[in-house]
């Protein structure tokens, strides 16, 4: 075992300049232990065939460029180890439910656009000072909590690949979108909810979900989209109401420093810049 | 850049299909479906009854035709539907008001999810549809008429 063992890896090929459609292509790879799904690609592409495609960027679960099929299910192949998932065969295919540029590499560019589109930024009323803000937005700890868990997003794409409703409807916003747009209503700094509320409940919007729970389950950073979006529903019919309390976080006056004496004296050469 | 790209969306097998998937995903499928089979039995239930319309001689022979066994299933079947759907749909409404699915939390490795949250109700939910469908089996199977 401490030697490793040879497992048969099936990847996906597809190349838009020949294939009609994709092919499965078959590789024998040697596999120690801690070897990752992306470590196992980087051995094919050195040692056996160079035309792989893969994306990766940050290779530690951070940047989310490498979510593919793996065995079946959405995840990243940078923090997946192959001897957990497979012990004599690998499958590993690109993420579906998006477009196919290549082999394993995904178009996640219309995920971001709708991502964009829902506005997922601080707006505010008072718009000046938004712009030259004077003092400090005032927020609780359990305010942070609220949104807290649904801003670790690394927009992966691998809750859309798992939703079953994302498979048939195209225009679908998607689990990842809606959870952004669910993490700013709910921070307690933003004012746009009522604009972001449209967006989200139109046709093709939040309530094509019916919890099948998968994006969840495959979710790499424990972001719960499932959650995130009924958490919204019941936002959104209560801001229909007009029920339920909208508040906005206040200005908060910086704490006045002029007699406080730090223990340890500052060095001269910051002080007063 | 070109853009030939090969449109990999999964269609209908992306939620009819079976798979390396959680319980509540089932019950996803199963709810449409029978939701499905509930409308078709709704279309038949309507076709069967109009006719009425083209007098008693063509409603008896309708009649004698629904007296067929086979339609004893379908009719159970119907009824494991309804049952299913119905209660399955309590469960998603109360989940889809945000009343089952806890709180935001801070993930820590092994991560839970609202689904953990929510499977007490599920239980629940699937042990009185398993009672009714039991219940309704007997009555149609071995009730008296
Ligand atoms: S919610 Fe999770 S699975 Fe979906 S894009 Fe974000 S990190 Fe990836
Ligand atoms: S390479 Fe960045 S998340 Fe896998």
């Amino acid at each position: 075992m401490e030697k490793g063992t040879n497992i048969t890896v099936f990847i996906r090929r597809f190349d838009p300049e020949k294939d009609p459609a994709p092919r499965q292509q078959q590789y024998t790879l040697h596999v120690e232990r801690g070897m990752t799904v992306l470590d196992g690609l980087h051995m094919i592409k050195q040692t056996q065939d160079p035309s792989v495609g893969f994306r990766f960027s940050c290779r530690m679960g951070v940047c989310g460029s490498c979510g593919m099929m793996i065995n079946g299910v959405p995840g990243l192949s940078c923090n997946t180890q192959i001897l957990d998932v497979a012990t004599t065969a690998l499958t590993l295919a690109p993420l579906p439910n998006f477009n196919l540029i290549r082999d394993l590499v995904p178009d996640l560019v219309p995920m971001f656009g709708v991502i964009k589109g829902l506005q997922p930024y601080i707006q505010r009323n008072d718009v000046e000072e938004m712009e030259n803000p004077t003092m400090e937005y005032f927020q609780t700890p359990h305010q942070l909590e609220e949104y807290l868990q649904f801003s670790y997003c690394i927009k992966c794409g691998s809750c859309m690949a798992a939703c079953p409703t994302m498979a048939t409807d195209k225009e679908y916003l998607g689990p990842a979108p809606l959870t952004q747009a669910y993490r700013y209503n709910t921070d307690s700094r933003d004012d746009a909810g009522d604009a972001r509320r449209d967006l989200v409940a139109a046709s093709h919007g939040i309530f094509n979900c019916h919890y099948a729970g998968e994006c969840s389950n495959v979710c790499p950073k424990g972001v719960d989209p499932a959650r995130a979006i009924q958490l919204m529903k019941k936002d959104l019919v209560l801001r229909y109401f007009g029920l339920g309390k909208h508040k906005c976080a206040h200005l908060c006056k910086k704490p006045d420093r002029s007699t406080y004496k730090p223990k340890i004296e500052a060095a001269p050469f910051t002080i007063g810049q | 850049m070109d853009n030939k790209q090969y449109d990999n969306h999964l269609g209908i097998i992306g939620w009819l299909g079976g798979g390396r998937w959680g319980v509540e995903r089932y019950l996803y499928i199963l709810h449409r479906v029978t939701g499905l089979g509930i409308l078709l039995f709704f279309l038949i239930h309507i076709f069967a009854s109009s006719m009425r319309m083209y007098g008693p001689e063509t409603w008896a022979a309708a009649m004698a035709i629904l007296k067929n066994p086979i339609f004893k299933l379908g009719e159970f079947f119907v009824f494991v539907a309804f049952a299913f759907h119905a209660l399955n749909g309590i469960r998603l409404i109360l989940i889809e008001l945000g009343l089952a699915v806890g709180k935001a939390e801070e993930p820590i490795y092994p991560y839970k999810s609202s689904l953990n949250n929510q499977r007490p109700l599920m239980v629940i939910v699937m042990v009185v549809v398993a009672i009714l469908i039991i219940a309704g089996g007997y009555n149609t199977f071995f009730g008296s008429h």
